[in-house]
Order: structure tokens, then C-alpha cells, then sequence
């Protein structure tokens, strides 16, 4: 009888220890799984952009515009602004010598942004996209080109074209309007006027989004301080938060869209 | 209101670095337990920050101001000062930021899933229970200087959606749900008869017939080169209802992640077709709904009730040009479903929590102001900004707001029709609103369930396969991205699910040894028992 409890017991020494060897295997298997997952999460996507930089050659923007939306698109280009970087993600406008182009949430490490400087050069694959109205390269990749020259935009007057159907050819480049004239803005359910609000209907508060009205040749126009490029502690947040209602002015900014053009301002100056 | 490049909900990251934040502060003073106290000390003076939400709306801005005039006249020792967000992926980034340098707002705006994840650090959101329950300053109490609610006027389901686990950690502020915005002049020119009930099925079939092209390559229903029929502002909301109704797996109340199912694949698979007819899209993908309602580019379009004032052609707020703008009739139904019998929909809302402080006098200064936020002057001004309902009954039986809801269409802007259909459509179906479980990761699994639709969307836009097999890469693809596999309970138990087998073969061999030796121990007994009975009886 000893016999046989010392074997039961010896039985079950053996299934314990078995088990809880198991139950090592078992977290190892686990934390391998986890690494494989992390490991693959690394991996992934860099594979899809070693995938999408194959996946076609370079458009010239004339190209690049004719081609459909949501197909695969490789574009060089040169940064002029960044406007936002958001868990890997950047938002960038960028323009070379034949047009100019919205790079919306491109992948891209913190380290990476900190040299997206203005006019450097860079090779980007995405899906071309169009969010209401404005025709961009969503979700991208990118990759630095080596040796290229630096290029950074001098602005096109357009103010002339303000109103016609010619200005969206002008899409995303940095542009200018000269001679405009500051005009007031409202917010419903007063007739107090003032020379900018923050957001479109005076519902924000410092830090927000600027708009503000300016005419020319008696029509009149919005334009934004988009608060993600141009932020409180800028000249020209400030500048227009200083703006009167009747002066003249002057602007720069990328010629955004919005369900109509929407420029996004980066400087203003008051010239009378 | 281009409310596109405001950042999204830091996922499960955010979590994360908050918990990092937290473990790495070995060093930071805990904050200590809040206690009511006995009175509110008015000879003190106690300034409060109210970080709030609003919908890039003016008037909502207006009236927090006016509560926050009305009540520092009510107690003139508390000034409270107003920092606005215009969405709740701002405000939960900036407090996690918050919580780790001490430097939280006194009072704000939140989702239930948000104070999951704040309450990884100790003591930082006050608990409500002690506080609703005090009978001088609790809700209804003795020694409020204005008309608050009592507990039993605020709606139970509301009430009951600002618990974790067995603890309160909000008040709920305003409620809404998603309805579905129906060009109805567009339903009827397809030769269909909008049903009682929307269903799915009604609109997969719908979207397909509009999707009709002309030979020029314009569309047929609306000789437009543009016309997206079905058109889904939050996608993961789209997700966990379609889920819900189906009575298929999204997540336990503790917190174990069901999304990745059957059912799920189904629907992917079933909105790929959609896609690929060329009916079906999202707001991440062409923008927002009512401006493709509103120009005519879209016969269902699904949004927040607290979005009401921008659908229809006589819409109050309007982001096209009024040259764009179609003429058509706008009718108001819950968001689709499957079974017309038994409609489930979600309720969705901002409600109020208070973070704690050294100074419990501070927080008692904060619960008297969120529970301000509660009067009926506050609840029944701010729910007419928008489709929104008041969270009591107090306020929803109010003649003033009786009187609102009776005044349908008189204008095109307080008594907006299709807004107040909106809001009608919650008030009947209080009953018929759910919301998902509330554990530490909630977040980033909501916004998990909207990806997915999104990614298969993108994916057959862009002529990708979309089958079984992707399907289960992307799901693989996206626990790793939201970090699904690191979410933990914050309510109750976690559900650990059956015990693995070496487990259950450990306990068996534990059982068998301990059987054996009980086994031995009685048959030696037994047997010396019976040596023993055998020598009495020699006796």
C-alpha cells in the first residue's frame, strides 16, 4: 500500500511539476506570441512602404491630378509647412517648380519631422484622396532624397483671381492677396462687429482657429489662422488678433480648400 | 466648422503613458482620499477651472458663461473659470497630460470611457456616491443655493451610464443618440416607401439603386458627378450598434475584447459590397455627412442627434454655399436595424466628473457647480442648441420645455423641425438606448471597431481584396495598433475565462495526490482499528 501511495504521490508530483512546467512553456509561448505580434507590428509597416516606394513612379503634378482618387501615387516634392505631428502621423504642404500638394497624416517618426524643414525634398507614395474639396495624398509614406535641391516657394499673387473658377488650379500653393480691405464679422444674435472671432462662429477662445473677413473689388472673403500651423505664440496669430476693421492688408498662405476655398494664413501685414 | 485636423483620441498610447506617468513617479505625492465635508466653508475663496466641451457652437458657449455668471452670483466665493474644447479627444489628451503633473481642472467634461482610463491613478477622479447622498449638499439637499435635481429626477439610464462597477464617477450632462438624415423626395424618386422602421437591408438596397450611374458618368438620381448614398459619420458607432443588434461579442463589462468575431466579418464583408457598389462611405473618407446631404450627394446620412442642426436643406448651420444647397425633403429616423421589433440604438453624451484636490472644501466648491450644471436652466437652454435631451426628468417635464418640443417648425432655427424630430426620436426610445461596457482600453476598443469599417472601406476604394483572410490579418493588424492586448478592468472582476488545461491538470494531480493520501490515512486507520477491536475482543 505505501507502495502504491508513494507512487500516487510521486504521480502527482510528476503532474504538478509537469503542469507547471507547462504553464512556463506556456507564458514563454505567450511571450513569444507577444514578441512575434510586436515584432511584426515593427515590421509591417515598413514592408508597406517598401511595398507602395515600388509601387509606381514619380507623377509630375500634372499627372498627379489627373490620376483618379484613391489610386496609388508617387510624388517629389518639396516641404514648405508643417502643420501638425500626431502620433506618427504628420500633416505637411508641400510644393515643387509644377505645383503644390497636402500631404494629410503621412507616417512619419518625430525624429523624421524635426527635418522636414522647408524645402527639403522628399519622395512620398500614398493614396491621392479628396476631402471635401481638397484633393490631397492621404496616409503617404515618404523617404528623404538624397542630394536633391532644396526649393522653397516664392508666393503667387492671386487676388485677382479671388472668385473665379481659375484660382482651384492654384490649390495648396503658397499664394499671396494684396490690397484687401479688413471687413466685419458677426456672431449670430448680435450686431456687434468684430475684426476676427475665434472659430468660424466666435465660439472659441484663445489658441483656437482665427477667421476673418477681408473684401476685394467689393466681394468678400474668409481666411483662417489654421491654430495647428500657426499657433498663439506666432506673428501672424497675433498680428490678426490686432487687425481693425476697414485696414488694408496683405497676406500669404497655402491655398486650402474647404467646400470652397479656404486659404489657411501665415502672415498678414497691414500696409494702411 | 472644418473640424478635421482636430487630433484624434490618443489610443491606447495615451493610457499607457499616463500609467507610465504614474509608475515613474515613485517619488509624486498621492493624492489622499476625498472626504464631504461637514459644511462648505463660505468665508474661504475657492477658484475652479471647468474644462468643457462644445460643438463649435456659439450659443453653448454662451450659456456656459451665463450658468457660470448665474452661479458665482449664488456663491460669491467661487469664481469659476471656463477653458473650451470643441471635441473630447483634446480635452482627454490634455488631462492625462494633467493628471501626471497635478495639475488637473477641478470640473469636466467627459465620456464614462475616458474616466476609466483617468482613474488609473489614485484618488485622482472623486467618487460621487458620498457626495449625491449628502443631505445638505447632495443632489436635492438641504443647503443648495438653487434648484438642483434629486437622484430620482435624473434619468436612471443616464444616471446608470456614469458608473464603474459599483462607483459613480459622473453626472450625466446632456444625451443624444445617432439618427439617420433621409433625403426622403430622393427615396421616393427611386420608386421606395420609407418603412416604419429603417433596416439595413432597406438601405443596402436603396444605396445600391442610387448608385445608378448614366451613361455621361453622372448619377442618375441627382444628375450630379457626385453622390455618396449612404453616408456614416462615426463608424465605430456604426460598429458596436450593428453588433448590439445582432447580439454578437463587442466586449464584456470587464473588460475582455470581443470584436474580432464572426459576426464582425460578416458586416465587413457585407459593407465591402456596399462599398464596391459604389454606396457607401464615411466621414474620414469624404467629409461630413450634412454637407453631402445638404448639396443633394446623399440619401441616408447617419449622425449625431447633436447634429441636427446641420442636416436639411433648411438647416440653421450650414457649411456649403447656399447656391449648392438642394431643395428636398428631410425625414428623421433611428439609425437602421435588424430586428424592427426590437430597435437598439446607442446613447452617447457628455457627462461631468470632478477631479480631487488637497482641499476637500475645492471639491465640494466643484460638486456644487456640476451639480448647478443640472438646473433646469442650464439643462433645458443647453439641449436646445442642439438635438441633445436633458438628463432629468425635472427638466425634460418643465412646461418651458414642454412648451419647446410642442413648437416644431415655427423656425428655422430655436424650433428647427428636423432637430426636434431628432431629439423626439431619443425621448421615444429611452428605452431602446444602450452603451458599451466602461473599463481601462474602452476607448481605444471604440475606436478599434470604427477602424475597421474604415480599412475596408479605404481597401476596396483602392481595388484592394477584401476577404476572410484580410479580414484576419487586419484584426491581427489592429490589436497590435490599439493596443488590445494591453487593456485591463476597471470594473469588477476580470472574466478570466475557462482555466487552461495544464492548470486544470496541475489542480487534477494536486486532487489525486491529497484523494490518495486521505485514502491512505483511513485504510491505516482502519487497519489499526482493526487490530485493535481484535485484541479487545481477546481481552
Amino acid at each position: 500500500m505505501k507502495k502504491l501511495l508513494s507512487l500516487l504521490v510521486a504521480f502527482g508530483m510528476v503532474a504538478a511539476l509537469t503542469a507547471c512546467a507547462g504553464g512556463a512553456d506556456s507564458t514563454a509561448s505567450d511571450s513569444t506570441a507577444s514578441d512575434s505580434t510586436a515584432s511584426e507590428t515593427t515590421e509591417t509597416p515598413a514592408e508597406e512602404t517598401a511595398e507602395t516606394a515600388e509601387a509606381g513612379t514619380v507623377l509630375t503634378h500634372e499627372e498627379y491630378m489627373a490620376a483618379d482618387v484613391d489610386t496609388l501615387v508617387t510624388i517629389e516634392t518639396y516641404v514648405q509647412a508643417k502643420q501638425s505631428w500626431w502620433e506618427d502621423k504628420a500633416t505637411v504642404y508641400a510644393q515643387s517648380e509644377d505645383g503644390a500638394y497636402f500631404l494629410y497624416d503621412m507616417a512619419c517618426s518625430e525624429e523624421d519631422y524635426e527635418k522636414l524643414t522647408p524645402g527639403t525634398c522628399i519622395r512620398v507614395t500614398g493614396y491621392k484622396a479628396e476631402w471635401s474639396g481638397e484633393v490631397e495624398i492621404m496616409e503617404g509614406t515618404f523617404e528623404f532624397v538624397e542630394g536633391a535641391d532644396t526649393f522653397v516657394a516664392e508666393p503667387l499673387d492671386v487676388t485677382d483671381l479671388l472668385g473665379t473658377d481659375e484660382l482651384i488650379d492654384h490649390q495648396n500653393e503658397l499664394v499671396s492677396f494684396t490690397g484687401l480691405t479688413v471687413e466685419p464679422s458677426t456672431v449670430e444674435g448680435s450686431d456687434e462687429e468684430y475684426a476676427f472671432l475665434y472659430n468660424w462662429d466666435g465660439s472659441g477662445t484663445d489658441g483656437d482657429d482665427l477667421y476673418f473677413n477681408a473684401s476685394y473689388n467689393g466681394e468678400t472673403y474668409t481666411f483662417t489662422i489654421e491654430s495647428y500651423l500657426c499657433d498663439n505664440t506666432t506673428d501672424v496669430y497675433n498680428a490678426v488678433k490686432n487687425l481693425e476693421v476697414g485696414q488694408t492688408i496683405d497676406m500669404e498662405g497655402f491655398l486650402y480648400w474647404y467646400e470652397g476655398v479656404n486659404p489657411h494664413i501665415t502672415s498678414v501685414t497691414v500696409a494702411g | 466648422m472644418n473640424h478635421r485636423f482636430l487630433r484624434p483620441l490618443a489610443l491606447g498610447a495615451a493610457a499607457l503613458t499616463l500609467a507610465g506617468a504614474l509608475t515613474g513617479c515613485h517619488g509624486r505625492r498621492e493624492q489622499a482620499e476625498f472626504a464631504v465635508p461637514e459644511s462648505f466653508d463660505e468665508s474661504k475663496t475657492y477658484e475652479i477651472t471647468f474644462w468643457a466641451k462644445n460643438d463649435t457652437n456659439k450659443t453653448q458657449t454662451d450659456i456656459y458663461k451665463q450658468a457660470i455668471e448665474d452661479f458665482q452670483e449664488l456663491y460669491p466665493n467661487i469664481t469659476v473659470t471656463l477653458r473650451l474644447y470643441t471635441n473630447y479627444g483634446d480635452i482627454y489628451n490634455d488631462v492625462i497630460t494633467n493628471i501626471s503633473t497635478g495639475t488637473t481642472p477641478n470640473v469636466c467634461i467627459t465620456y464614462p470611457d475616458h474616466i476609466a482610463t483617468y482613474l488609473t491613478g489614485d484618488n485622482v477622479v472623486v467618487p460621487l456616491d458620498d457626495l449625491a447622498a449628502d443631505s445638505k449638499y447632495g443632489l436635492g439637499g438641504s443647503e443648495l443655493k438653487f434648484g438642483g435635481p434629486t437622484a430620482d429626477e435624473i434619468v436612471p439610464q443616464f444616471l446608470e451610464e456614469c458608473y464603474l462597477g459599483d462607483t459613480c464617477y459622473a453626472l450625466p450632462f446632456m444625451r443624444s443618440t445617432e439618427a439617420c438624415y433621409v433625403n426622403k423626395t430622393y427615396v421616393e424618386a427611386l420608386g421606395y416607401t420609407l418603412p416604419d422602421v429603417l433596416t439595413w437591408d432597406f438601405i443596402w438596397e436603396v444605396s445600391e439603386a442610387a448608385a445608378k450611374k448614366n451613361p455621361d458618368g453622372t448619377y442618375a438620381l441627382n444628375g450630379q458627378e457626385v453622390l455618396v448614398p449612404f453616408l456614416y459619420k462615426s463608424t465605430d458607432n456604426m460598429m458596436i450598434q450593428m453588433l448590439q443588434q445582432k447580439g454578437a461579442g463587442y466586449s464584456t463589462e470587464s473588460g475582455d475584447i470581443l470584436l474580432f468575431n464572426d459576426t464582425t466579418t460578416g458586416l465587413l464583408l457585407d459593407i465591402a459590397d456596399l462599398t464596391a457598389a459604389g454606396a457607401f462611405s464615411t466621414f474620414k473618407i469624404s467629409g461630413y455627412p450634412a454637407n453631402f446631404l445638404n448639396a443633394g450627394q446623399c440619401v441616408f446620412a447617419v449622425d449625431s442627434t447633436a447634429g441636427s442642426t446641420w442636416m436639411g436643406s433648411d438647416a440653421p448651420l450650414m457649411d456649403i454655399a447656399a447656391e449648392e444647397v438642394a431643395d428636398f425633403e428631410t425625414a428623421v429616423y433611428p439609425v437602421p436595424q435588424f430586428d424592427p421589433d426590437h430597435p437598439q440604438m446607442i446613447s452617447q453624451g457628455p457627462s461631468v466628473c470632478i477631479f480631487n484636490k488637497d482641499d476637500p472644501q475645492e471639491v465640494l466648491a466643484s460638486w456644487l457647480f456640476a451639480q448647478y450644471l443640472l438646473t433646469n436652466e442650464v439643462q433645458i437652454a443647453y439641449s436646445q442648441t442642439e438635438g441633445y435631451v436633458p438628463v432629468t426628468a425635472k427638466a425634460q417635464n418643465d412646461p418651458a420645455y414642454q412648451d419647446y418640443l410642442s413648437r416644431a417648425g415655427e423656425d428655422n432655427n430655436t424650433y428647427y423641425d428636423v432637430k426636434l424630430a431628432a431629439v423626439q426620436l431619443l425621448l421615444d426610445n429611452l428605452d431602446n438606448t444602450f452603451v458599451t461596457p466602461v473599463f481601462n482600453g474602452s476607448a481605444s476598443l471604440r475606436d478599434a471597431a470604427g477602424s475597421l469599417i474604415e480599412s475596408v472601406t479605404k481597401s476596396v476604394r483602392r481595388s484592394q481584396p477584401v476577404d476572410e483572410t484580410t479580414i484576419a490579418q487586419l484584426y491581427e493588424d489592429t490589436v497590435a495598433l490599439y493596443h488590445l492586448d494591453q487593456t485591463s478592468a476597471a470594473a469588477g472582476k476580470a472574466d478570466l475565462g475557462p482555466l487552461p488545461a495544464t492548470a486544470a491538470a496541475l489542480l487534477a494531480a494536486l486532487a489525486v495526490a491529497w484523494a490518495g493520501i486521505l485514502v491512505c490515512v483511513i485504510w491505516r486507520r482502519v487497519r489499526a482499528r482493526r487490530k485493535t477491536t481484535g485484541n479487545s475482543f481477546k481481552k
